[in-house]
């Protein structure tokens, strides 16, 4: 499929430099991360994984762009960087996809990534494509009514788009100009049904006019215009003026999930382009024409984040499975 | 006290909450302006603002949802959903999300919403605004359920409802809302969920129902008082949690038990009733348990004729004491 080219507001705010080189730090632990739990996946010791090779640029920007602790984040089950960018560690992420014990989340009931964090505002609550939209929406509704200034940010993928509560809850929000971004994590595919088959356009970014919010589309692979569009977003919800549509064209490098073949529909030439467009290369890129990884910082942080990535292997390979005897607990106050 | 009708005890119940804690607030369609088209919400938008009191699109999903999303940001929204027949498409979000929030987060989010939703028959509602839903919400870990018949119960629960952490699916039988009046104290109080109430007491036979039906079985069980057979009506109030303790205390006492409930009959309230009973104390029954329920179509029909043949009324549920008595 065609990418719509990156098409960035005004671009008022930009991350300082020391933040780029946290962002690729991010970056790169993620991909480690991805791809290490995809091995262990391989090795009968991750249920299911979802990868998010591909989405890491638009998951971090994001995040960077809102203010973590006060913010509220509502993600679904692609959203591995945005845990990272949270602060998260691997180890905390790999007992989940290892469903050991200390899973922070969800104690391991949930699939990985999923449950929430209190003090994070994090929610992850399902499986289920779509519900954390309308979700997202009371939850941006309830900061309104607090009269607070806190944002709620919701992700969700170009499939989730189809659902109808994500409609509604674009509707409501619009209504009550609620302080909401509804970041689309847009990569063409819905498991395995083409974007050509979700929908008529190219993208979901023309229905913001149908409810009379703005939209933004962008390269959702260019870290920078993801966090300049985020930061007017939220900067528009904190100031009153309601939500924000923000459609980050990615892509997916990995078959849905774990237990998916993508070869049974798609392209490898389809791949092949895709990877034209890896995030963390292109920020790479950027960083060293900069001159913000100088000497042998890229290879440090590299380095570093396998370091991580092994001890935080090691950690969950050692640990226990939660014990049984509490996982009756917690279904009524 | 003042004597109320069902419907003014569910508006003052939800008003006195808000009033003493601004987190509680209302969303639903024609909640607004219209004062909600059983005027649940009259003059709500007056006292409290069209803030607190949202008139919704039409949009059950979201309704549900939003409210979900409100209540993990710590408000305690009351979510209205016109006639419990346009509940379904809540389901997603009240089955699937709001039940397992808690559990699927070790505890670290908590959902303190209700859903409120007129239902049942006799109004000539037809099959799409007739129907009563207990049963579907009933079998969800997660949930509570609660169907009040009285005013007096139908404030009380509504209160301790809406105080309550969990999601609480409240569902009032819309024909008891101008029919059914009753007691309610000036004075703050709340009624528990999760206790069945008896509201008669007898020696011979244990009816157990709720909701609309209660009526219909207490006026059944003065008839047949009248006969020389003691009837026990008790009122469930709350279908999750079922209160266990006040159902096997009667049976024990009468050994003869009559189940009665407006939805049908098979895998409902009831059949879940008599399971514990037969678990719990098959020794001190006398009879076969019996239960009096809605026949198996999909939902009520809408001519009078055929609306009266699927209701239970007061004939109906004497005919079954007899019967049981007879055993």
């Amino acid at each position: 499929m065609k990418k719509t080219p990156p098409v960035v507001g005004a671009g008022v705010t930009r991350p300082s430099d020391d933040k780029l080189v946290q962002m690729y730090r991010e970056m790169v632990l993620c991909r480690a991360l991805d791809e290490r739990v995809w091995m262990l996946n391989r090795q009968g010791k991750a249920a299911i994984v979802a990868s998010a090779q591909g989405h890491e640029a638009a998951q971090i920007g994001s995040v960077q762009a809102l203010q973590v602790g006060k913010d509220h984040f509502y993600i679904y089950y692609r959203d591995l960087a945005v845990l990272i960018s949270l602060g998260l560690t691997p180890t905390e992420i790999m007992l989940g996809f290892t469903a050991k014990a200390g899973e922070p989340l969800a104690g391991a009931r949930q699939f990985p990534t999923h449950g929430a964090s209190k003090t994070l505002n994090l929610v992850n609550l399902s499986n289920v494509v779509g519900t954390q939209i309308p979700q997202a929406v009371g939850s941006a509704l309830a900061s309104k009514m607090r009269g607070e200034d806190a944002v709620t940010i919701v992700y969700f993928g170009d499939g989730a788009s189809s659902v109808g509560d994500c409609h509604e809850a674009m509707n409501f929000a619009a209504i009550h100009k609620l302080p909401v971004i509804f970041l689309c994590e847009n990569n063409g595919y819905a498991i395995s049904v083409p974007l050509s088959k979700q929908m008529a356009v190219d993208g979901i970014v023309s229905r913001a006019d149908g409810y009379g919010i703005p939209g933004v589309v962008v390269d959702g692979t260019d870290i920078m215009a993801v966090y300049e569009a985020t930061s007017e977003a939220a900067t528009r919800a904190r100031d009153g003026r309601g939500p924000t549509i923000v459609e980050t064209m990615v892509e997916r490098y990995l078959p849905h999930t774990s237990d998916d073949d993508d070869s049974l529909y798609r392209e490898q030439e389809d791949l092949e382009e895709a990877r034209k467009r890896d995030p963390v290369r292109i920020l790479q890129e950027q960083l060293i024409g900069a001159g913000l990884l100088p000497g042998d910082t890229d290879s440090v942080i590299r380095n570093e984040a396998k370091r991580v990535i092994n001890e935080a292997t090691d950690y969950v390979d050692a640990a226990p499975y939660p014990e049984a005897t509490d996982f009756l607990d917690h279904v009524y106050s | 006290m003042t004597v109320q009708t069902v419907i003014e005890a569910v508006r003052d119940g939800m008003q006195e909450e808000m009033r003493r804690d601004q987190s509680v607030f209302i969303m639903g369609e024609d909640i607004g302006a219209r004062g909600g088209v059983f005027l649940a919400t009259d003059g709500f938008v007056g006292e409290f603002g069209e803030d607190r009191v949202i008139d919704t699109p039409l949009a059950e999903s979201s309704i549900a949802g939003i409210a979900l999303g409100a209540a993990m940001n710590g408000m305690r929204p009351i979510a209205e959903i016109e006639f419990a027949d346009f509940i379904w498409p809540t389901v997603n979000q009240i089955v699937g999300e709001a039940a397992r929030a808690r559990y699927g987060t070790l505890g670290q989010m908590c959902v303190p919403m209700v859903l409120r939703a007129p239902q049942g028959g006799g109004v000539r509602g037809g099959l799409y605004h007739s129907q009563s839903v207990e049963a579907i919400f009933a079998h969800t870990p997660g949930l509570k359920v609660v169907t009040p018949s009285t005013p007096y119960d139908a404030k009380g629960l509504l209160k301790s409802a809406i105080r309550d952490d969990d999601p609480v699916v409240f569902l009032e039988y819309k024909r008891t809302y101008r029919l059914v009046r009753g007691e309610v104290p000036d004075e703050e109080y709340t009624v528990p969920l999760g206790v069945a109430d008896v509201k008669l007491p007898g020696d011979d036979i244990t009816v157990i129902t709720y909701g609309l039906m209660v009526h219909h079985c207490i006026e059944a069980a003065r008839i047949i008082g009248n006969e020389g057979v003691s009837v026990e009506v008790i009122d469930l109030r709350t279908i999750r949690p079922l209160d266990n303790d006040v159902i096997l205390a009667s049976v024990e006492k009468t050994g003869k038990v009559l189940i009665v409930h407006e939805d049908t009959k098979l895998l409902g309230v009831g059949g879940e009733v008599s399971a514990i009973i037969a678990e719990h104390a098959f020794d001190y029954l006398d009879a076969p348990i019996v239960r009096l329920a809605g026949p198996e179509i999909p939902a009520m029909p809408f001519s009078p004729t055929l609306e009266a043949a699927f209701l239970i009324d007061t004939e109906k549920v004497s005919a079954a004491i007899r019967n049981l008595a007879r055993y």
